[in-house]
């Protein structure tokens, strides 16, 4: 009751980090995209499960730059961390460096990704593999799209300097995101480069 | 009043089971809905003490668990009740999934928009035959039916004889089917299959085997030899030059593929996937305009002069 | 009831919460608005009127269909209208009517001044508003979606439909969705954020437990939906092949990832509408909800087994006896939860004392329908006797009774409800037993029926039927009974729009109910809550006149909050005051991304690839100007209050 109940003149107005509606928001937000991927696998999987002949038709795809794409995907997760952590010390110069960083790792990748896109042996309409394999790997760009964005409007916004060692929600909440990008690629990866070596 | 297609009464024993479990449950399901009816009515008008004068308006004088016993009550009913149907359902399951002996006859049913194509299987090659629309089978002996469509998803059903089973694009279902009892039974195409998926009928005869292998052999025998009739004649060079792209007659150089098999046409009673009778006059209505009786069907309106028109009913209709 | 009203007065207005919380007058400032209580009725009126089309796509079909082999509809009009129909009620009238309520009430419930997040509310309504129109984009040039709400592959591809009909229907699904999808996150984060304190989650009403259920679930599902209708689409305009069964694709893809949506998605049309009788049942009862906690929980475990039963939507797909047997029992399990809600009204209604207003007729009368559609639906979860019922009208019985038993006749109750505090004024009694009988006897005669023509296997989805088949009878008295109810939501309709006008003033309490909407002046302050209140029980407006009070709630507190557009956040569980929410100003940007994002599925649509890209770099500009961080505030507000 009222006696027992923190006044409320003590509290944070506008909160930040977890204590903010926009991370739970992102949380949910992630959930649910997470759950597309769930569905875009499962359909994998099931295509593969009911296939007649060899799968994936032409072999497993050569792992070499995929590998080293992955290497680069998740060491720009790092230097995110390393963005954010300065920005909670109230460093907006180690903000912009670390987020640049990770804009410049995460175009590589894309730019590695269509590379390998346009040397494939088949294309989106040879076969359901090619269809999965393109489709999948596209909406997983996508994702790589929307969150370089993101870094690109926080770099901006940053340099603008409205963050600070209190307010720095949006970069929370970016980096989040590009977190999740990074986890999706990791599934994705194992799903198409890893377990056709597993048989 | 006729219901060819009810299965509150069966004649298979592929749906016999599914008969009583629809009775069965029909009649907890009615019994249920009649109690909590009563019960509610029971509730809403249920003679109450008067309120106390000057009271809060409010219900509120028991503990706060009053009335937990009607969910107690309540499921203590309903739960051991939907354990048994479940168990009962179970086992009707196992009954119905496959014939109590092994089927001698195979039926290769392909569905198509929007008819059905039956192929006899025999292990002597020059006994296969195919037939569309109308299944014969001997009464009293499991018919195993392989299912297959190269368009769009159907579902093969029989309500007197067995539940359905779709016919998927990609995928080979069997179903099985017995008639306990001679008769002319009805199926009816249940997956939405597009503009004609309501006139995409058919039917089963179950016969005494006698009659059945006399019908069987009907339909080996070849086609009658060139007519004497010019008429029939005539209607057949027409049929050759008009139709055979798309229909085959066996024993003629008529091969096509793209619709119904049409030997032995007139040993059929309907026309169009069970959407006329086949006569003279629906069978010429037919051919002058497909889509007048069913719009959206596939046979296209050949051109034909009504004389050249009655030459090839003529023809088809020598067909027996 | 009113003269044993015991509640007190709601507090006068306060002009200085008013000034802040006011949507702006003007139309730039109506479409800007985020109240929430504006969007909820938008929602309301939005989907009432989605509701009233699709009722008109089913007369016409219903005049077809009324004697056999008439001609009245060609094949390809009566396809694209039992599709219509179908995408219409499932879509866009159920799932948005219930989003209506929940927005409208959900800050008036939970004690707050708004959702957590108002402008994706905004966000929300235009996307519902442009995907809905979307959908009837090709209707007036005839090529609306024409495979079913279901749309089966292969008859949905490309070579078996090679319009737009299906295009728009996989692009405006997906459209949809987004909308959804962050109504769900808002529901969701309001709940787990917004609560007024005291309020710990066994304290918050069923309905919010309904839509809390249906919104996590949404969460899950509706990515099902999107994800199939991306590959159809994808399938379709580049000829993929994850539904070819010629290169290596399958038809069932669609059917798992449809009905692993499909079925939960359901739930989410009924769990809110249960949670609203729920709620609104007990007042007219005049007793608290039997079985607070079963009830709470049976809605949850009715959608957790939600999930695992989609397959018992394709039972005659061949699938092998042991999938069969799960699949079957666990869908007869979920009626266990479903009979423990209708044993709790039924008891709440036995041991309360009825009050015989037009709501509880329409709550009580959805008791029955509810039974009658849940026994029915136990019956197709028999495997093998589903293989008899599938497809018949028998299922269109079943659902109809379900959809329209268990989300119609609530969320017309819930109208009736709720009206006086969303207008301020009274409905009239006399019309609102006219309207309920009509709608009720026309119902029952429309549906009930059709139980009998699906019994003697009548198939669903055809446009004519023979005449010897046993069917005759039984269509024409569901096609005089679908007129009847149609009768019946006409007077429902005259009712409201007549009250709207000229009835009686409300009050704020009139029908004396216990929860806290029924505190604030109708219609509500723009504010909401003058003070946000401290909760100490499930029915605050109840206490002291109960006998087993838990605690005292307090609705004068001193949670004034002041300082601008600010709610109070509160923890997850137990509801304990957390921080002070900044709630954001009225805004045009949630309609200006929802245009940008029309714009870019119009591109999809017509294939025009500029278009397209052009909708997605203006929808980035847009989410981003939305989103954009404020400069730095003044020093003294970047610390704790105080």
């Amino acid at each position: 009751m009222a006696d027992v109940l923190v006044p409320p003149t003590a509290l944070p107005v506008a909160p930040q980090g977890s204590r903010a509606s926009g991370w739970y928001g992102l949380v949910f937000l992630v959930a649910t995209e997470a759950a597309l991927f769930i569905y875009l696998l499962f359909s994998y999987f099931f295509l593969a499960s009911q296939a007649p002949g060899p799968w994936p038709p032409s072999g497993a795809p050569p792992i070499l730059s995929a590998a080293v794409n992955t290497a680069i995907l998740l060491a720009s997760s790092v230097t995110a961390v390393w963005a954010q952590r300065g920005i909670e010390k109230g460093s907006s110069g180690r903000l912009i460096a670390g987020l640049s960083l990770s804009l410049v790792l995460g175009a590589v990748f894309a730019g590695v990704q269509v590379h390998d896109w346009m040397h494939k042996p088949f294309n989106p309409a040879t076969d359901a593999y090619g269809s999965l394999f393109y489709t999948i790997t596209g909406v997983h760009i996508a994702h790589v799209a929307v969150g370089l964005f993101i870094l690109a409007c926080l770099i901006l916004w940053a340099a603008l300097g409205r963050f600070s060692a209190r307010r720095h929600l949006h970069v929370t909440v970016g980096v989040l995101y590009w977190h999740f990008v990074d986890a999706v690629w990791l599934v994705v990866f194992t799903t198409f480069f890893l377990t056709p070596r597993l048989g | 009043m006729t219901t060819p297609l009810s299965y509150l009464s069966s004649a298979g024993p592929a749906a016999a089971p599914l008969t009583q479990l629809a009775w069965g449950l029909g009649g907890i399901s009615v019994a249920v809905s009649v109690i909590v009816a009563i019960a509610l009515v029971w509730g809403i008008w249920r003679r109450r003490p008067a309120p106390p004068a000057g009271g809060s308006g409010l219900e509120a004088g028991g503990p706060p668990g009053a009335g937990m016993a009607w969910i107690y009550v309540g499921l203590g009913i309903s739960v051991p009740v939907l354990a048994a149907c479940t168990v009962w359902t179970l086992f009707v399951l196992g009954e119905v999934m496959h014939p109590a002996s092994k089927p001698h006859l195979t039926l290769q049913v392909t569905a198509h928009q929007w008819w059905w194509e039956v192929r006899y299987l025999d292990p002597v090659a020059g006994r296969v035959f195919t037939t569309a629309n109308e299944i014969h089978i001997p009464v009293g002996e499991p018919v195993r039916v392989v299912l297959s469509s190269p368009d769009v998803i159907h579902s093969f059903w029989v309500p007197k004889l067995a539940g359905k089973m779709d016919v998927i694009p990609g995928i080979t279902n069997v179903t099985w089917m017995q008639a306990a009892t001679p008769g002319r039974y009805r199926g009816q195409c249940a997956e939405f299959c597009g503009l004609q998926h309501a006139r995409m009928a058919f039917f089963v005869t179950a016969d005494s085997p006698a009659a059945f292998n006399t019908w069987r052999e009907g339909q080996l025998a070849p086609p009658p030899p060139a007519s004497a009739n010019p008429e029939v004649a005539q209607g057949s060079a027409l049929f050759a030059a008009r139709c055979a792209s798309c229909h085959t007659v066996s024993g003629t150089p008529a091969g096509g593929i793209v619709g119904p098999e049409l030997s032995h046409l007139a040993s059929r009673e309907t026309l169009a996937a069970g959407t006329i009778p086949n006569d003279t006059q629906h069978l010429n209505a037919w051919i002058a305009d497909p889509a007048a009786v069913k719009p959206g069907v596939l046979m296209p309106k050949v051109p034909m002069t009504a004389a050249e028109r009655a030459q090839v009913v003529a023809y088809l209709q020598s067909l027996t | 009831m009113a003269d044993t009203t015991l509640d007190r007065n709601p507090p006068t207005e306060d002009p200085g919460l008013t000034a802040t919380w006011e949507t702006r007058p003007g139309f730039i400032g109506w479409l800007s608005s985020v109240d929430h209580k504006e969007i909820g009725k938008r929602y309301l009126i939005t989907a009432f009127a989605f509701l009233a089309i699709g009722g008109v796509e089913a007369l016409i079909m219903r005049a077809q269909l009324a004697r056999p082999n008439q001609t009245l509809l060609t094949p390809a009009e009566y396809n694209q209208l039992f599709t219509m129909h179908g995408v219409t009620m499932v879509f866009l009238y159920a799932l948005p009517m219930l989003s209506g309520f929940s927005n409208y009430l959900w800050p008036l419930l939970l004690g707050s001044r708004d959702m957590a997040f108002p402008r994706l509310n905004a966000f929300s309504y235009w996307v519902f508003l442009a995907s809905g129109l979307f959908i009837y984009s090709t209707f007036l040039i005839g090529q609306a979606p024409n495979a079913g709400w279901f749309n089966y592959v292969p008859l949905a591809g490309k070579e078996y439909d090679p319009g737009l009909n299906i295009d728009v229907y996989a692009l405006g699904l997906i459209f949809l969705g987004i909308s959804t999808t962050v109504g769900a996150i808002n529901f969701i984060v309001s709940l787990m954020r917004t609560r007024a304190p005291g309020m710990s989650i066994n304290r918050m009403p069923i309905l919010v437990w309904g839509t809390l259920t249906a919104s996590v679930a949404n969460l899950f599902a509706v990515p099902a939906l999107s994800a199939a209708c991306l590959l159809l689409w994808l399938d379709r305009t580049f000829g993929m092949h994850f539904y070819d069964p010629h290169a290596g694709g399958q038809p069932l893809l669609w059917q798992h990832l449809f009905w692993v949506f499909g079925h939960p998605w359901v739930y989410a049309l009924v769990l809110p509408a249960m949670g609203i009788v729920s709620d609104a049942l007990p007042t007219f009862c005049r007793r608290p909800l039997v079985g607070y906690t079963a009830v709470a929980l049976a809605t949850v475990t009715t959608m957790v087994v939600g999930f695992g039963v989609w397959v018992h939507h394709m039972f005659a797909t061949g699938l092998p006896g042991l999938a069969l047997s799960f699949f079957g029992a666990a869908s007869m399990i979920i009626a266990i939860p479903s009979a423990v809600s209708v044993f709790a009204w039924l008891g709440t209604i036995a041991t309360g004392r009825p009050v015989f207003k037009t709501p509880f007729l329409y709550f009580a009368g959805f008791i029955l329908l509810f039974v009658i559609g849940g026994v029915s639906g136990f019956m197709t979860a028999a495997v093998p006797l589903d293989w008899q019922l599938t497809d018949t009208y028998f299922v269109v019985a079943h659902l109809h009774y379900v959809l329209l038993g268990i989300n119609v006749f609530p969320v017309i109750g819930g109208l009736y409800y709720w009206f006086p505090k969303i207008t301020g004024r009274m409905t009239s009694e006399r019309l609102g037993r006219w309207g309920f009988w009509v709608s009720f006897i026309g119902f029952n005669l429309a549906f009930f029926p059709m139980h009998l023509s699906g019994l003697r296997g009548m198939p669903r989805r055809i446009y004519t039927y023979p005449a010897d088949m046993g069917w005759d009878g039984a269509n024409m008295v569901t096609s005089i009974g679908s007129a009847v109810f149609a009768v019946g939501v006409l007077i429902t309709l005259y009712n409201l729009a007549v009250s709207r006008v000229r009835g009686a003033p409300a009050g704020a309490n009139p029908w004396d109910a216990a929860t806290l909407e029924w505190s604030v002046s109708s219609p509500p302050p723009a504010y909401n809550f003058r003070r946000i209140p401290i909760i100490a029980s499930r029915h605050p407006l109840w206490e002291g006149r109960l006998d087993h009070g838990t605690g005292r709630s307090v609705l004068e507190t001193d949670i004034a909050l002041q300082h601008g557009r600010e709610t109070l956040a509160t923890t997850t569980l137990d509801a304990e005051a957390d921080a002070i929410l900044r709630m954001p100003d009225d805004s045009l940007a949630p309609l200006l991304l929802a245009v940008t994002l029309t714009i870019g599925f119009a591109g999809l649509l017509g294939h025009l690839w500029w278009l397209a890209g052009a909708g997605g770099v203006l929808s980035a500009l847009a989410a981003a100007i939305w989103l954009a961080p404020s400069p730095p505030p003044v020093p003294a507000e970047e610390t704790a209050r105080g």
